[in-house]
């Protein structure tokens, strides 16, 4: 086993650990910050995987971006200290059920599929290369996509505003 | 690289997603459920990334894909936490259940 391939097992262990705990712990502050420990853990994947600006991305959005919304909106709607009621144990019982069912059903399928890898000349995955892509028009460009996704998030950033703007009583 | 075939990722992205699943269908706080969310469209970016990794690594496809994932989602996030913060103001709680005015 060389340490690459412990490297891997490492980063899966905390991923998927912290993911465990995110979802199950009754706090919902720890399950904050269990979250951010999973995304964190994501991260390291995409750079394990040598995909340094995915890594860059992953962690500049969720890790500073995301997560600290949430936590933001923790502060703002909970006591952040208490306890979350308990869920139903029918309903845990039949999610864990669903859940094993599903993973074994899926895993399965994946385990039987031959995958094919294409043997055509490897594309660095640079940040160059990455940047002419993305504003490229012609073969394998995805300038489209990038405008429409920058129109989509005008919208949202509108949105918010809308929907979390406080209407003052005194103006009809 | 090369020495962890693609299925063992493949497995870690499967049983993330159903963490994500079983903390979707037990968490009844809308902020815990969407962090379910995230935990799912962190599995489909794992995805992603890994079959641009191993199978076309001619293409860059699948990392674009992960790119415009990781945007719509910080948009979906950034609408549901404006909902949340407007579903307390009018009912002083974020559990679904509470908010069943147009249930029936």
């Amino acid at each position: 086993m060389t340490a690459n391939q412990i490297i891997f097992y490492l980063i899966s262990a905390l991923v998927l650990g912290s993911g465990v705990l995110a979802v199950t712990t009754q706090k919902i502050f720890r399950s904050a910050i269990w979250l951010l420990f999973s995304l964190i853990g994501i991260a390291g994947m995409f750079f394990w995987m040598d995909m340094n600006f995915i890594a860059a991305v992953q962690i500049i959005v969720y890790v500073g971006g995301i997560v600290v919304l949430i936590i933001f909106s923790i502060f703002l709607t909970q006591q952040s200290g208490n306890q979350m009621a308990k869920p139903v144990r029918n309903r845990v019982l039949f999610s864990t059920l669903a859940v094993l069912f599903g993973f074994a059903f899926t895993f399965m399928l994946i385990n039987q599929h031959r995958f094919s890898a294409s043997s055509d000349k490897l594309v660095e995955p640079s940040i160059s290369n990455i940047g002419m892509r993305m504003l490229g028009s012609g073969e394998q460009g995805y300038v489209l996509p990038f405008e429409v996704v920058s129109i989509l998030l005008l919208a949202a950033m509108i949105g918010c505003i809308v929907i979390a703007i406080k209407s003052r009583p005194e103006e009809k | 690289m090369n020495e962890i075939p693609l299925l063992h990722i493949l497995f870690v992205s499967t049983a993330l997603f159903f963490i994500g699943m079983y903390g979707f269908f037990t968490r009844r706080n809308i902020i815990t459920m969407l962090m379910s969310i995230e935990l799912i469209l962190n599995s489909v970016n794992i995805n992603f990334v890994a079959f641009n990794k191993y199978l076309y690594p001619d293409k860059l496809d699948g990392l674009f894909f992960a790119i415009f994932i990781i945007a719509i989602a910080a948009a979906e996030a950034a609408v549901a936490i404006a909902i949340i913060i407007n579903l307390y103001r009018s009912h002083s709680s974020i559990d679904v259940e509470d908010a069943d005015e147009l249930k029936f």
